[in-house]
């Protein structure tokens, strides 16, 4: 029954061979590939969630020597997100690459990353994690610098390597744990890894690594560039996926397999640039003169809530409380994940309207583009952390949390965060609600709005309302040390 | 799934699906969405009657699900909430008459509406919210939903005004939701029990709870006014007048000073809150605020000023019942909740006609305007003479067992100069009003006259509304001991909350 994890993987990289050999037909190809893709995704959800931990050992080889594919609540949770984020994607990008050169380089490009986040997120492997890592890096770079023009080639340069550092970095750790330990297989590591030396150092490369990657302050130099200069459904990508993928495996090094060997001096170490970059990303959104530039610096805010979310739960010993947080934790990381591909969206949209994105001259949006307008309202709500959405439910988790664990200095932290961003937001409302002309008349609603809605209404409604199921689907792990 | 579970949701519905639907709909067709607009309103006070009907028999109302573990949404009714439902079902009702009217050929109906619709069910959530959290949710969406009512005009003064109003109740929604997160993790889910919850938890910190309820009153006082949060409220009147009735008198400051009650009856517990020593500061508080606003209020030309800080001083009548032990104070606090939305609505629904009619907006253009719009001026009167508490309009019953459940408590000492000075403060400013309106002679022409059909002083949408709230506040004190009265059911309240 577990051959069902492969097609996650397989499936796009077939897409995208096949793509690149008869680039007429890319559009189509991606499409296709994206449903296929999902209800993959969904099926290795469902099932999951029925019957638990699901694993492959490809070509019959037992783990620790073959290739082996795991998906247990975390992953199966992550992997839906992006079967639905990149479904959604693909339909608006069908229509923002329609007649362009850059069609099938795109696609090829776009196909290769979802093969290697999804293979990421079900790699049960750290070998094979570091490979996935990389491979994900170079596609996401290609697909930055797919907008050409000066300032974006810079910045996927600047992004190439940072990432590059990244991943050199990482691999060093796993080289540290192969030492160590004798086994790069996570369940195996899971139960081996002890508050030795090795372990320190190997935890501290491979976090080093993941936190270039993950955008964490003062690392995040390269996230606004390289997101606002990509193209709408890339910056979509780039933002709801894949620095979600870094998250994902520090979330599991973390709180998992290196469980017995984070202390909670440790947690300080990411809680308090955590805290900083809530702040300072939330300030630089509301100064920041571009729709997408806003959102990007948003994104390094709400790493900075993800890293925060983190180190709360590092401090905690492991038990119910500790899976609440961290279910609130992959709440928050998803429905960060589906607010900002719609913020992301339907800011592509008012920028192939009005032909720029300058905040202070989007007057008449809301009258020409009332869907997107209402789209980018509410992903800001859920972005903001406002009800109902995914992102209050983490919020009040995590003051809880912080309350209770006696963590007082997170409560102004959050605060200023949430009144930041409630006034970055507004700010941009205001200036679309203005009068002015500058995104042209109203005309009838086009289908490049609908998935972006779509993700919008996900992100709030469905994930504020109705989001319980996570809190049984998160605790079935394949990797908790000592157990959740 | 009974009618039990379905009922508050349904109410609740019956508000969002029209606002859903108004939003999609184009900006032209106006007769569907005046019939969505009425039938989403006509359900509802159905609906609602329905519930006082169950509640008054001690039925229980709950739709309850899990949004996370420990995380209930909860919608309930308890005669509390019945209070509050009735009193917005029913003003809802007549603002939206007369928004249709006062809206009449004006852009943007689609989204006013769809907006006005998103007001009432947030308030409507607010009433049956069965817990702090749910509570705590549609606090927030009341304030998303309220500030494109008033920044509709789209003006700079009316950016501004929503600017400040977000400014305020974002802070004010924040500590909010701090208190209840505080409480929430000392003693798990918080729901609203009658008589309060805290008192069973007897090993708590005293100093910690007296933190926590600071916190709730500086997130409810703001959206309540009190001074010296008060200060959105008098910006906010820029908005058009059927938002600033529904304002001042239905969802938002109401929705503070209901929050407030809920905290200290049903959070709380008015006993164990009084034994913490912190209603005593409470009430000092809404005495301070009482006064200042009528003295404020005194120096306004500025109708909807006037009327704006006015409403500063008359809410917190709601919170010094509420501060003052007692049964007698709580059923006067209570049924200022309902008269004072009655009374309030009425001078904002007139306050409106003038300027839209007449073009009038200053006190000192009023002079002989009751001969040239008799009917509107009459409901005025009616509310202005309610609001000083003249018999038998309705808010002369709030001031009396206001002043007798101080007595009863041994604090009217000071209580009561509180409500006689107010009093004398209101008739200082009302009165004059009055005088001008009907004994002052014309000044010769009217600042913006507008040609209406000739015979009626304006168009049946935008004149009934005042007559009928002004009767409202009329029947509500001539028949206060009758079943089912506002008074009737504030002691039925009170009778609860006391239950032994």
């Amino acid at each position: 029954m577990s051959d069902l994890l492969i097609w996650p993987i397989v499936t796009p990289l077939a897409a995208a061979l096949l793509a690149l050999v008869w680039p007429s037909r890319a559009t189509s190809i991606g499409i296709v590939a994206a449903g296929l893709t999902l209800l993959s995704t969904l099926r290795v959800a469902w099932q999951v969630s029925r019957d638990g931990v699901l694993e492959l050992a490809l070509g019959g080889w037992s783990p620790g020597l073959g290739i082996a594919l795991r998906a247990d609540g975390l992953s199966a949770i992550l992997l839906a997100m992006s079967g639905l984020v990149s479904m959604a994607v693909a339909v608006y990008a069908s229509v923002y690459f329609a007649g362009s050169a850059q069609r099938a380089g795109f696609w090829t490009l776009w196909l290769l990353l979802l093969t290697a986040l999804h293979a990421l997120f079900l790699s049960g492997d750290l070998f094979n994690v570091y490979v996935t890592l990389e491979l994900m890096g170079l596609a996401a770079v290609g697909l930055a610098a797919l907008g050409g023009g000066r300032e974006a080639l810079q910045a996927a340069l600047r992004y190439l390597i940072l990432g590059l550092l990244g991943s050199l970095a990482f691999l060093a750790g796993v080289a540290v744990v192969y030492a160590g330990f004798g086994s790069l297989d996570m369940a195996t590591l899971a139960g081996v890894a002890a508050p030795v030396p090795a372990a320190w150092v190997a935890l501290t490369l491979m976090t080093g690594g993941l936190i270039i990657k993950a955008a964490l302050f003062p690392l995040h130099i390269w996230l606004p560039a390289a997101h606002a200069n990509a193209p709408a459904p890339v910056s979509a990508m780039l933002s709801a996926l894949v620095v979600k993928a870094a998250l994902y495996l520090v979330v599991r090094l973390w709180l998992e397999i290196f469980d017995g060997v984070v202390t909670s001096a440790a947690a300080w170490v990411i809680g308090v640039p955590g805290g900083i970059a809530v702040v300072w990303g939330s300030w630089a959104a509301l100064r920041a003169a571009r729709l997408k530039l806003l959102a990007a610096f948003s994104t390094v805010a709400q790493l900075g809530y993800l890293f925060l979310f983190i180190a709360l739960a590092a401090g905690l010993p492991a038990g119910e409380p500790r899976a609440a947080v961290m279910t609130a934790l992959v709440l928050m990381a998803i429905s960060h994940g589906f607010a900002k591909s719609a913020f992301f969206l339907g800011a592509g949209i008012v920028m192939q309207r009005a032909g720029h994105d300058r905040i202070a001259e989007l007057g008449g949006t809301a009258r020409a583009l009332p869907l997107t307008t209402f789209t980018l309202a509410l992903a800001g709500v859920a972005l903001v952390g406002l009800p109902p959405s995914g992102g209050f439910l983490a919020k009040w988790q995590l003051l809880t949390t912080a309350i209770a664990s006696g963590q007082w200095i997170w409560l102004p932290v959050v605060g200023l965060g949430t009144l930041l961003a409630a006034a970055y937001l507004f700010r941009l409302l205001g200036h679309a609600f203005a009068p002015g002309e500058g995104v042209g008349p109203r005309l009838a609603v086009g289908r490049e709005e609908i998935p972006a809605l779509a993700l919008a209404l996900t992100a709030t409604l469905l994930l504020g309302l109705g989001a319980a199921g996570l809190w049984e689907l998160i605790p079935v792990s394949a990797y908790a040390g000592r157990g959740l | 799934m009974t009618l039990s579970f379905w009922l508050p949701l349904a109410i609740l519905l019956s508000s969002l699906i029209p606002g859903v639907l108004i939003f999609l709909l184009a900006e032209e067709r106006h007769r569907t969405r005046t019939a969505l607009n009425l039938l989403g309103a006509v359900t509802k006070l159905i609906l609602v009657g329905v519930l006082i009907w169950g509640v008054f028999h001690e039925q229980v109302f709950e739709t309850r699900w899990a949004l996370a573990p420990g995380l209930d949404f909860v919608l309930q009714a308890d005669a509390l909430s019945v209070l509050f439902v009735s009193l917005s079902t029913l003003l809802w009702l007549v603002t939206t008459v007369y928004a249709i009217g006062y809206l009449e050929n004006s852009p943007h109906r689609s989204r006013f509406f769809g907006f006005f619709s998103l007001c009432v069910t947030a308030t409507v959530g607010l009433a049956l919210a069965g817990n702090l959290f749910t509570f705590v949710l549609f606090y927030e969406l009341l304030t998303l939903a309220t500030y494109p009512l008033i920044a509709h005009k789209g003006s700079a003064e009316a950016l501004r005004g929503a600017r400040i109003y977000l400014g305020y109740t974002l802070v004010g929604g924040l500590l909010l939701m701090i208190g209840a997160v505080w409480l929430h993790s000392l003693i798990g889910p918080v729901d609203f029990v009658q008589g309060g919850m805290l008192a069973g938890h007897g090993q708590l910190d005293p100093g910690v709870l007296r933190w926590i309820f600071l916190l709730l009153i500086l997130g409810l006082g703001v959206k309540a006014a009190l001074v010296p949060l008060h200060g959105w409220l008098p910006q906010a009147m820029v908005a058009p007048a059927p938002v600033s009735a529904l304002l001042h008198a239905v969802a938002v400051v109401k929705a503070g000073a209901f929050g407030i009650v809920r905290v200290v009856y049903d959070v709380y517990g008015v006993e164990f809150a009084a034994g913490l020593g912190v209603l005593d500061l409470l009430a000092a508080v809404a005495a301070a605020t009482i006064v200042y606003g009528s003295f404020k209020a005194l120096s306004q030309d500025h109708l909807k000023k006037r009327l704006a800080y006015s409403t500063v001083s008359q809410v917190s009548y709601i919170v010094l019942g509420t501060a003052i032990l007692g049964p007698l104070a709580t059923i006067g606090g209570l049924v200022h909740l309902v008269h004072q939305g009655v009374m309030k609505i009425t001078l904002f629904f007139a306050a409106g006609n003038y300027a839209e009619s007449l073009g009038i907006h200053r006190i000192s253009e009023m002079d002989g305007v009751g001969r040239r719009m008799p009917r509107t001026t009459l409901a005025f009167t009616i509310g202005a003479l309610g609001m000083i508490g003249i018999p038998p309009v309705a808010g002369f019953i709030s001031k009396w067992y206001l002043g007798l459940g101080a007595l009863q408590a041994g604090v009217g000492a000071w209580v009561v100069p509180v409500l006689v000075a107010s009093s004398l403060l209101n008739a200082a400013y009302f009165l004059p009003i009055l005088y001008r309106a009907w004994f002052k002679r014309p000044a010769g022409s009217w600042p913006a006259e507008r040609p209406h059909a000739a015979g009626g002083e304006l168009p049946g949408a935008l004149l009934w509304p005042p007559l009928a709230t002004a009767a409202l506040s009329l029947l509500a004190g001539l028949f206060a001991a009758s079943p089912f009265s506002p008074l009737e059911w504030a002691q039925l309240i009170a009778a609860r909350e006391y239950r032994p």
